[in-house]
């Protein structure tokens, strides 16, 4: 590890003799440094999404598996009674922490973005909805529903299990997607990386082969290229992950607009894991820079 | 210390020369001459490794150069100075670093220091130092070509029409210099077409004309 360090940071330092004897090549340096830009920024976008579909299959899971939902259908004159048989029935069922009735307010609150604020609910054939909210352990859903059946016929129990899954794995699923796309920039940057490494390379033929000439090893003039390629990726992912933070940074806040996208962010101690971006890419342009003038320097011979 | 034996050379299927040999041993010094298009620059290349022959042996330093890896040959090219025909510089370094080429890309940059001052004065590049190879005349590129060839101070000195562009007083400068290089048992190879240049060499050393003719590697007549 500390060998690997070092070499790292021999390799920054570098070589400037080796440096100087390739002339700087305007072209390759803008492009590269561009692309491990625009790649840097999109990466943390993609870094972003996956933290946040993360958070939300957590944050899901978490809550939904912790509630569930009675629904009592039953004629108005019946439905206080079968509420509070609901009640005193879930009080003494196992594994069920508290269990309590939802209000007029809430139960409007819950209907209204369907029909709008100020429905009637009172005048409205609307089931009373009792909230339970389940110890670590749950409750066992098909014991209650058996004694539900024969205790409040009219009442209907949710468990969420029916659509809390989906939710969760299209969660995750958006979450592999958000780890997907960040491979998916880490290559098309080395691909880029190598086809610019190459263009470099045909472009000093004449200089490689003065290098060769005089004595000069593949490792010496490899690391001429490798190093400036590898310090130009750095500074493009440098400034494209700190254009990437500062726009998540401006993206509305969640709990002003509320909904998924707007949650797009960090949270926490993840506003440093954008940091690893720039080494990243750093690492992603020495390999692929190394492995490219080799190549081109064995059939350039 | 470098060897061809039985060497032949074909290039777009037609053969240059055939059946070559020749042994630059520590200490010799070696005329090639012939009529342009014999191959004589073909036969440094072999000499230095930038080529592979069509047939035969060529030895650098006792290996034989098919077996070397990519490593070994420019290992090899360490030890031996080459002046090239064009010269061949790094044209976006000034002079100075192109005369230092040969130590810094052996990592011996360290040990660049009066010796390539003394070395420029040698060849009157001193004013020059600075300047890019573009700016330079043939004369002093060929100066510049020598002197790089030398830095090293390499076992094997390659070099291919080293005073095509130098007048005769510098012409006379270089191979002193060659000459007293040849005196401490480094071997020199010099292709050239100036018959003044090698009486002046012969003069002082005990130099070999060989003649490329007819796809052939011959003495040279007395008169040379």
């Amino acid at each position: 590890m500390i060998g690997a360090l070092r070499r790292g940071l021999s390799l920054l330092a570098g070589d400037s003799q080796a440096d100087r004897a390739v002339p700087p090549t305007g072209f390759t340096a803008n492009l590269t440094v561009f692309t491990a830009g625009a790649m840097a920024f999109l990466a943390v976008f993609a870094l972003a999404l996956s933290l946040a579909a993360g958070r939300l299959a957590d944050r899901w899971g978490e809550e939904l598996a912790r509630t569930s939902t009675l629904r009592i259908s039953a004629p108005a004159e019946q439905m206080a009674a079968q509420t509070a048989a609901a009640i005193r029935l879930l009080e003494t069922t196992p594994g069920v922490a508290a269990a309590r009735a939802l209000t007029a307010d809430e139960q409007r609150d819950l209907l209204e973005p369907w029909f709008g604020p100020g429905l009637p609910i009172e005048s409205l054939p609307v089931p009373q909805l009792i909230e339970i909210i389940e110890v670590d352990d749950g409750f066992d859903p098909t014991g209650l529903r058996a004694r539900l059946q024969a205790e409040v016929p009219g009442a209907v129990l949710d468990d969420h299990t029916r659509w809390r899954e989906p939710l969760i794995e299209a969660a995750g699923r958006l979450r592999f997607l958000g780890g997907v796309c960040i491979v998916l920039i880490a290559l098309a940057t080395a691909a880029m990386i190598s086809l610019a490494a190459q263009a470099a390379l045909s472009a000093n033929a004449q200089v490689i082969r003065v290098l060769r000439l005089v004595g000069a090893r593949d490792a010496y003039i490899a690391r001429a290229f490798v190093r400036r390629f590898t310090l130009r990726a750095l500074t493009g992912a440098a400034v494209g992950t700190v254009a990437g933070m500062v726009a998540i940074l401006l993206l509305p806040r969640a709990d002003v607009a509320g909904g998924f996208l707007t949650g797009l962010g960090f949270q926490g101690w993840a506003w440093l894991l954008p940091f690893v971006i720039p080494p990243l890419a750093a690492v992603v342009a020495f390999a692929a820079t190394r492995s490219a003038a080799l190549r081109c320097l064995k059939e350039q011979s | 210390m470098i060897e061809l034996r039985n060497v032949a050379y074909s290039y777009g299927g037609a053969e240059l020369f055939s059946d070559l040999s020749l042994s630059l041993t520590p200490g010799s010094f070696h005329f090639l001459t012939g009529p342009s298009g014999a191959g004589k620059t073909t036969l440094l290349k072999l000499c230095y490794g930038e080529l592979t022959a069509t047939s035969g042996d060529v030895l650098l330093f006792g290996e034989d150069k098919r077996q070397m890896t990519r490593d070994g040959v420019a290992m090899a090219r360490r030890r031996i100075g080459v002046v090239h025909q064009d010269c061949q510089f790094l044209d976006h370094l000034p002079v100075a670093e192109n005369i230092a080429l040969p130590m810094t890309a052996a990592g011996r940059q360290s040990e660049v220091g009066d010796d390539l001052n003394d070395l420029m004065a040698w060849v009157g590049l001193t004013n020059q130092a600075a300047q890019l190879p573009p700016q330079l005349s043939g004369g002093e590129r060929q100066r510049a070509a020598l002197a790089r060839a030398v830095i090293t101070s390499p076992d094997v000195i390659i070099a291919d029409e080293p005073t095509g562009n130098v007048d005769w007083e510098m012409s006379q400068r270089l191979l002193t210099l060659l000459v007293e290089l040849n005196k401490m048992g480094k071997a020199v190879l010099i292709a050239t077409h100036d018959l003044n240049l090698i009486r002046a060499a012969k003069a002082q050393v005990q130099a070999r004309v060989l003649r490329l003719r007819n796809r052939k590697l011959q003495a040279a007549g007395a008169d040379l």
